[in-house]
């Protein structure tokens, strides 16, 4: 069975299958990126709409660049030139460029759920690029191709995430899915950022040390700092670094063949030293936007052709 | 003008018997198995006769947001939730923080003459947690009761002249309990749930810290403090306390709190926000509980109509709020069909005890010379909850096209028929 839904909302909502289906097709997507002529005729014509309601440049452009791959027409919009700015609704907003004949709609938002809400609203396919501190699924599948081109499977892994897990999208689709996988899933970050996290049902590391030893991978979340207003905000960026950093010292308590990830963009010195994010032995952040793209064009041509029942 | 209702079980709060009602104007002039002659006769055979209910706490939006719903449709909403006394909260646009307002208000529910409107007024100018109103002028001019509800009073002090200076003028303080320094800009309660949606919680520390706080204040003042729409067990245990030692406290609860759960938002739908938000099914419990053992004085429905532009939207920009009315009675019958509270109990949270509370000595029984508000109940009706029912100018309830069991089927305000299913007729 293949995936069958017309959005991807949650990776909660993808088998096993789903996501080889997803790998594999990334997989010839990422050769097809190594040619001369990066293109695949599957969307010509097709609208693809990159709605942004929150900023952010690497997800949009990483997603730009796999629609125009597939010969789809591209279009940004943006919320710094958009009506929801003059108060317009959401869904009227969807509605409204929906009525020129778009076709999928790429959906950054700051609302939790939102993804789900327009979904729900709109024939056309929705594709979540994070919505709030909810979900970011096509990072999580990303993150997954390059585990899984390192390890070349998911068999007997671990992997641990450390950072800001409560305001994590990343950290959600990630655990959903590798649960999924099969894979060990462990999670460490400053006590105000791991509240009630065991209703992810993941191991809960004490220190750095416990959380970095026995991995084979390591994905270090961005603090969000703009996503924790009316909180009581952590002490220092030096302290942070001090608990919760990975640093090269650090990292001799990891596994000899342990890769790192990072959802970008990295605070340097902060949740990741350079030593550790520009080591190119472990550090995969760059094959991470590599395989972004092939990722969100398996995506895009999955829910395309579901949409139009290919 | 003579109206009999025969046929019907009369359920008060302390007892259920069979016989006829004779209304003459707007008084039940006799209880009797006789079967005299009137001008209106209502068969209520197989029906529960009930007396009003009276509602201590809900928004009318009037003035000011009348697009939501107004005195006028929230009378009707009322009649048709069996509803014949409402006290609508101050927090509209302006504020009911003068006795102008309170007798413009009162004066609107009376002309049309479905409900009593017992106008509950600010207890700070504003509503900004500053000065205290004019309560005693206010009291004169019809306010039960004072509240910034909406809004908590943060300030300790402002708090404890609010209880002295009401209790002075024979009045009482609700507070809607929050300690917004624990806010965190929340939207639905602090947990497991919150925490898997990625949707900032409200702890519910946040409503016991406050509650805690107002029964001390209770306790320095002899004042008395009503608490709004309990949500958490703690609460419940805190106020529990405070009755054992004798201070000044009482407390209700809203069906939402004792029906739902967090779970409900799994699917991030806008109709299930409110605030206090829904909590875990251990408070649900804990609600029930409170119900059943006396600890919870009054169900009360916090109906908060919302428009459908405001509502469904993004689950942290949509408007915290249900409506109530209509859903008063099937919701508090689940209970009597679940063996939580007798039907005679229910009477008393939704009737005697808020007739108590506020100080009206001429309802919340049937009875010989009390006025006659009566509410008939069909508790095995079964229904659809649709839009044509709904009398609201808003849409905002989670039970909307849904099936319910139990209904006013009729409802009398001072002994004239005001609603007959499903239409309002007076
Ligand atoms: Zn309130």
């Amino acid at each position: 069975m293949a995936y069958s839904k017309k959005d991807l909302i949650s990776t909660k909502d993808l088998t096993t299958e789903d996501i080889y289906q997803i790998l594999n097709l990334a997989k010839d997507y990422k050769n097809l990126n190594l040619q001369n002529e990066k293109k695949s005729p599957l969307l010509k014509g097709v609208t693809v709409v990159n709605s942004f309601f929150e900023n952010s440049t690497r997800t949009r452009t990483s997603f730009e660049i796999a629609a125009k791959r597939l010969s789809s027409d591209a279009i940004n919009f943006t919320a710094s030139n958009s009506s929801t700015n003059k108060g317009e609704t959401l869904i009227d907003t969807i509605k409204n460029i929906e009525s020129m004949q778009t076709d999928i709609f790429i959906m950054r938002h700051s609302s939790s759920g939102a993804a789900q809400f327009v979904a729900s609203r709109t024939p056309s396919c929705v594709i979540n690029a994070g919505d709030g501190c909810n979900e970011h699924p096509t990072q999580a599948l990303l993150d997954l191709f390059t585990i899984h081109e390192k390890f070349g499977s998911f068999n007997n892994l671990t992997v641990s995430i450390i950072g800001d897990i409560a305001h994590s999208r990343v950290a959600r689709s990630n655990i959903y899915a590798m649960q999924t996988l099969g894979i060990k899933v462990k999670l460490f970050g400053p006590p105000q950022m791991m509240q009630y996290t065991k209703v992810f049902g993941c191991e809960i590391c004490k220190d750095m040390d416990e959380a970095v030893s026995g991995s084979d991978a390591i994905i270090m979340l961005r603090i969000q700092l703009e996503r924790s207003d009316d909180e009581t905000p952590f002490p220092s960026i030096r302290e942070y670094c001090r608990y919760f950093g990975l640093s090269k010292t650090r990292m001799q308590k990891a596994k000899e063949n342990v890769i790192i990830l990072h959802p970008g963009p990295i605070n340097r010195g902060v949740e990741l030293n350079s030593d550790v994010a520009d080591d190119p032995r472990i550090s995969t952040i760059l094959s991470q936007v590599e395989n972004g793209v092939a990722v969100r064009m398996a995506i895009l041509d999955i829910v395309y052709k579901n949409l139009k029942g290919l | 003008m003579k109206t009999l209702i025969k046929n019907g079980t009369i359920i008060n709060a302390n007892e259920s018997k069979k016989a006829n009602i004779l209304i003459q104007d707007d008084k039940i002039i006799s209880i009797t198995t006789d079967e005299p002659s009137a001008d209106i006769v209502i068969d209520a055979n197989g029906k529960l006769v009930m007396p009003g209910l009276i509602d201590i706490h809900v928004h009318f939006r009037d003035p000011g947001f009348e697009y939501k719903d107004d005195i006028i449709t929230g009378s009707q909403t009322a009649v048709a939730g069996g509803v014949t006394a409402c006290c609508p909260m101050a927090n509209t646009n302006p504020v009911n923080d003068n006795a102008t307002i309170t007798r413009d208000m009162i004066e609107k529910a009376k002309k049309r003459g479905l409900i009593d409107l017992m106008p509950i007024g600010a207890i700070t100018k504003g509503m900004k947690g500053g000065g205290i109103t004019e309560m005693g002028e206010m009291s004169e001019a019809g306010c039960v009761a004072f509240s910034d509800d909406g809004l908590p009073v943060s300030s300790s002090d402002v708090m404890r002249a609010a209880l002295e200076y009401s209790a002075f003028h024979g009045s009482f303080i609700i507070n809607h309990s929050q300690d917004c320094s624990l806010c965190r800009n929340g939207h639905m309660n602090e947990g497991l749930m919150s925490m898997k949606l990625g949707i900032k919680g409200m702890p519910r520390e946040q409503e016991e810290i406050m509650i805690s706080r107002d029964m001390l204040l209770a306790k320095l003042t002899g004042g008395h403090i009503h608490i709004a729409h309990v949500s958490s067990a703690w609460s419940l245990k805190l106020i529990e306390t405070a009755k054992k030692e004798g201070i000044n406290i009482t407390c209700e609860v809203c069906p939402h709190h004792f029906t739902f759960d967090e779970s409900e938002l799994e699917n991030y739908d806008t109709n299930y926000k409110m605030s206090p938000p829904l909590r875990t099914k251990a408070d649900v419990e804990a609600m029930r509980d409170g119900l059943k053992n006396g600890v919870i004085d009054i169900i009360c429905t916090d109906h908060a109509p919302h428009h459908n532009d405001e509502k469904q939207r993004e689950f942290d920009k949509a408007p915290f709020g249900i409506l109530g009315l209509q859903t008063l009675i099937p919701l508090t019958l689940n209970l009597v069909r679940d063996g939580v509270i007798s039907l005679n109990k229910m009477v008393e949270l939704t009737s005697l005890n808020p007739a108590k509370l506020l100080k009206l000595n001429d309802r919340g029984v049937i009875a010989e010379g009390y006025l006659a508000d009566i509410t008939i109940v069909d508790p095995d009706f079964e229904y659809l909850y649709d839009e044509k029912l709904n009398k609201s100018k808003s849409q905002n309830s989670p039970l909307l096209g849904k099936k319910l069991k139990g209904a006013a089927i009729k409802t009398i305000k001072s002994g004239r028929l005001v609603y007959d299913f499903p239409n309002v007729v007076a």
